[in-house]
C-alpha cells in the first residue's frame, strides 16, 4: 500500500476514536459532573443567577444541542473563556505550550540518547556484574516516587547548594533553557531512564542472538562496529516508536515538574484548573492531548517504515 | 490427589519455580509483611490513634531515648485571661456565663496536662503526630488503594476482554474502539479530568476512578489469549458437550489465562499505589482526615524548607520499599508462571 492511501485510511480509522473521545468528555462534563453552574454562582447563590448562568452555558438547552456546541468548539478551537481568569482558552494554550516544549524537548533527547548509550552498554557485558547491578540499581530508581526526587531534588541543589534556581522562569528562551529547565529535566530524566534502559535492553538482546550479528563477528568486525551499526540500527525500530508512544508519558511527569517549578506550561495550567474546576481549560486539554497522541503513534508506524522497509504499511 | 503419579500442575510447578527464585521469594516476603501491617491496622490492633498528639511539635526521630526524654509538658496551659482582665481593672463580660458552663461541664473545661514526649521513634510532625503510627496508616490507605482499584480493574478487564475475545465481530469491534478511547487520552490526564467532575473526595472515589480507567493494560492481553483459546480443541469439545457461553469463557478458557491475569493485577497494584500517591500529593485523592503518602508527602514539602526530613524519608522510604519488592515479585511471577518468556 502507498503512502497517501496509508495516510488517508489511518486518518480515516481515527474518526470513530476521535468521536468516542468527544463523547466520553462530553459525558462526563455534562452529565457525571452534574450543574456547573453552582459551582460557578458561588455559595451564595440566587436561583435568578444559577438560572442566567446555566443560560450562559448553554446547559439549559437539550443534550444534543450542547453536544453539537462541544464538536464545534472542538473544530474552531475556540472553548470560550477560562471561567477562573477570564484569559481565552485558546490563548492559554497558545502562550504555554512553548514553556512545556522547552522542558519536553530536551528531556525526551536525553533521555532517549543516555538509555540507549546505557542499553547497549550493559548488553555489551550482559550477566556481568556491571549489567546485573545496574539493572538492581534501575529497579530501585524506579521505585521511589517522583515527588521524592522533586522534593529532595529541589531542597539539595536549588535551595541548600543554589546551583540551580528554586523556581521560576523567564521571557527569554536561551536563560530558560540554561538556567530555569535544567534541574527539572534532569530529576524528570531519574525517573523516566530506568523504565527505559530496561526496555531498550532487551530490544538489543534480541537483536544480538541473530544470524546477522553472528555474520557480522565472522567476518571480522570489531564487537564496537557491530553493537553500533548492525545491532543499534535494528534495535532502533522498536526504540524510536517507543520513544513517540511515550510522549504522552513524558508529558504527564512533566505535570508535576511544571507545578513544582512554576514553569508556566500546560501540565501547570491543567493541575490549576482542576483545583479551580475550570471545566472549559480541562476539556480542551483533554480532547487536544488526545488528538496529539493518536497522531504521534501515526508518526510512529510511519517511521517504523521508514526505518525498517520490510514492514508494510497495512 | 492421592494418585501417586499424577503430573504437577500448573500452580505447583510455578510455585516451585518461584521458591528457587531468591529475589522472589524475599520480595514476596516483604509484600506479604507489608500486607500483614495493613490488615492488622485495618483491624485497629496497631496505629489505631495517629490523630493523637503523642510528642511536642517536630518531635525529633530518636529511636533509643534517655530515660530523662520524657517529659510533662502541659498541654494547653490555662488560660491566664481572667488575671489579665482583673489587671487593667476591666470586667470580664462573660465571666458568669463562663461559670456557669464550667459548672454544667467540668470535665470538658478543665484541660488535663498532657504528657508528650520530647523524642520519637520516627520523629513528630507538625501538630505532634507519632509518625511511626502515620506510616502504618498512610500504608494501610495507599495499599488497600491499590489493591482494592487493581482487583476492580482485572476484574472488568478480564471479563471485557473475554467477552471481546471470544465473541469477536461487533462485540469486539466496540471494545476495541473504547480501548481506543481510554488509551488515546494519557493516563493522569484522564484521572484529572474525572477528580476535576466528581467534586467529592474520598478513598472511594479514587478507588472509583483509578479501577474504572486502568482495565486498559488487562482488556488488551486477556482479549489476546481469549482469540488464541476460543478455537483450541479443548473448548471445541467443551462446545460439543453441550456447554453454555459462559461456562466455556468462565470454566474452561480462564483457568488457561489466570497466569497473564495475575501477573497484570500486580503490575497495576504498583501502579495504582503511584497514581494514588500523585492524586493525593495534588489534593485531589483522600480527604484531609484520611493519612495517605500522598498526603505525608505534600505535608514533607513543606517541612523539609524548615529542616524537618524525617515525615519525607518515613513516607518515601516506606513506598520505595513496597514498590521495589512488588515489582520484583511481579518479574519473578512472571518468570515462574511463563518460563518460556525470556525477559
Amino acid at each position: 500500500m502507498n503512502l497517501g492511501a496509508f495516510l488517508i485510511r489511518r486518518l480515516w480509522q481515527m474518526i470513530p476514536t476521535l468521536l468516542g473521545v468527544v463523547l466520553l468528555v462530553f459525558f462526563l462534563f455534562n452529565w457525571v459532573g452534574g450543574d456547573p453552574a453552582y459551582i460557578l454562582a458561588g455559595k451564595m447563590a440566587n436561583p435568578d443567577d444559577i438560572a442566567n448562568i446555566r443560560h450562559q452555558l448553554g446547559i439549559d438547552r437539550p443534550l444534543w444541542e450542547q453536544l453539537l456546541i462541544f464538536v464545534q468548539q472542538i473544530v474552531t478551537g475556540d472553548f470560550g473563556n477560562s471561567w477562573a481568569t477570564q484569559e481565552p482558552v485558546s490563548a492559554i494554550f497558545r502562550t504555554r505550550l512553548g514553556p512545556s516544549l522547552i522542558l519536553l524537548i530536551p528531556m525526551m533527547l536525553l533521555e532517549t540518547a543516555v538509555a540507549v548509550a546505557v542499553a547497549l552498554a550493559v548488553s555489551a557485558w550482559r550477566g556481568s556484574t556491571l549489567d546485573r547491578s545496574l539493572m538492581a540499581v534501575s529497579t530501585v530508581m524506579m521505585s521511589i516516587s517522583l515527588l521524592v526526587y522533586i522534593i529532595v531534588g529541589q531542597y539539595v541543589f536549588a535551595y541548600l547548594l543554589g546551583w540551580f534556581p528554586v523556581k521560576g522562569w523567564s521571557d527569554e528562551f536561551w536563560r530558560n533553557l540554561t538556567t530555569y529547565a535544567v534541574l527539572p529535566v534532569l530529576l524528570g530524566l531519574m525517573v523516566s531512564i530506568a523504565p527505559s534502559v530496561r526496555l531498550y535492553r532487551t530490544f538489543v538482546l534480541d537483536e544480538i542472538g541473530q544470524d546477522y550479528v553472528r555474520t557480522a563477528r565472522a567476518k571480522g568486525l570489531s564487537e564496537t562496529r557491530v553493537l553500533l551499526v548492525h545491532v543499534l540500527r535494528n534495535a532502533a525500530i522498536p526504540i524510536v516508536t517507543n520513544v513517540l508512544m511515550g510522549l504522552p508519558a513524558l508529558l504527564t511527569g512533566a505535570f508535576l515538574l511544571e507545578r513544582f517549578f512554576a514553569i508556566p506550561g500546560i501540565g501547570r495550567e491543567i493541575i490549576l484548573a482542576v483545583e479551580r474546576s475550570d471545566f472549559p481549560i480541562i476539556k480542551a486539554a483533554t480532547v487536544y492531548v488526545a488528538m496529539a497522541t493518536m497522531l504521534a503513534n501515526l508518526l510512529g508506524d510511519l517511521l517504523y517504515h521508514w526505518l525498517d522497509p520490510r514492514v508494510h504499511l497495512e | 490427589m492421592a494418585q501417586p503419579n499424577a503430573s504437577p500442575g500448573l500452580w505447583t510447578l510455578a510455585w516451585r519455580r518461584l521458591k528457587r527464585d531468591r529475589v522472589g521469594m524475599v520480595s514476596l516476603a516483604v509484600v506479604v509483611a507489608y500486607l500483614c501491617v495493613v490488615f492488622l491496622a485495618l483491624g485497629g490492633w496497631i496505629a489505631k490513634d495517629w490523630t493523637r498528639e503523642v510528642g511536642v511539635n517536630y518531635a525529633p526521630p530518636v529511636f533509643f531515648p534517655d530515660d530523662q526524654d520524657e517529659t510533662a509538658i502541659p498541654l494547653g496551659k490555662s488560660v491566664a485571661l481572667p488575671d489579665q482582665v482583673d489587671l487593667y481593672g476591666l470586667q470580664d463580660p462573660l465571666a458568669r456565663q463562663l461559670e456557669a458552663i464550667r459548672a454544667r461541664h467540668p470535665d470538658d473545661a478543665r484541660s488535663t496536662p498532657e504528657r508528650r514526649q520530647l523524642t520519637l521513634p520516627l520523629g513528630g510532625d507538625k501538630w505532634g503526630h507519632d509518625v511511626l503510627t502515620k506510616v502504618i496508616k498512610g500504608s494501610e490507605t495507599s495499599i488497600l488503594v491499590g489493591l482494592i482499584a487493581a482487583i476492580l480493574a482485572t476484574v472488568l478487564g478480564t471479563v471485557m476482554g473475554a467477552v471481546s475475545g471470544y465473541f469477536g465481530r461487533w462485540v469486539d469491534d466496540f471494545f476495541n474502539w473504547l480501548y481506543g478511547v481510554f488509551t488515546s487520552i494519557p493516563y493522569l490526564l484522564l484521572i484529572f479530568a474525572i477528580a476535576a467532575v466528581l467534586q467529592q473526595k474520598g478513598v472511594s472515589t479514587i478507588i472509583l476512578i483509578l479501577g474504572l480507567t486502568g482495565w486498559t493494560g488487562v482488556f488488551r492481553l486477556v482479549r489476546a489469549e481469549y482469540l488464541k483459546h476460543k478455537s483450541r480443541e479443548y473448548v471445541l469439545a467443551a462446545g460439543a458437550m453441550g456447554a453454555s457461553h459462559a461456562r466455556r469463557m468462565f470454566i474452561h478458557i480462564l483457568p488457561n489465562t489466570s497466569h497473564v491475569i495475575l501477573v497484570q493485577l500486580s503490575q497495576n497494584v504498583v501502579g495504582f499505589i503511584k497514581s494514588e500517591v500523585i492524586l493525593s500529593f495534588l489534593g485531589f485523592g483522600v480527604p484531609v482526615d484520611v493519612v495517605s503518602w500522598g498526603s505525608m508527602l505534600n505535608e514533607a514539602q513543606n517541612e523539609l524548607i524548615l529542616g524537618k526530613w524525617w515525615q519525607l524519608a518515613a513516607a518515601g522510604t516506606a513506598m520505595a520499599i513496597l514498590v521495589t519488592a512488588f515489582s520484583l515479585l511481579t518479574d519473578a511471577l512472571r518468570d515462574a508462571l511463563d518460563p518460556k518468556l525470556k525477559y
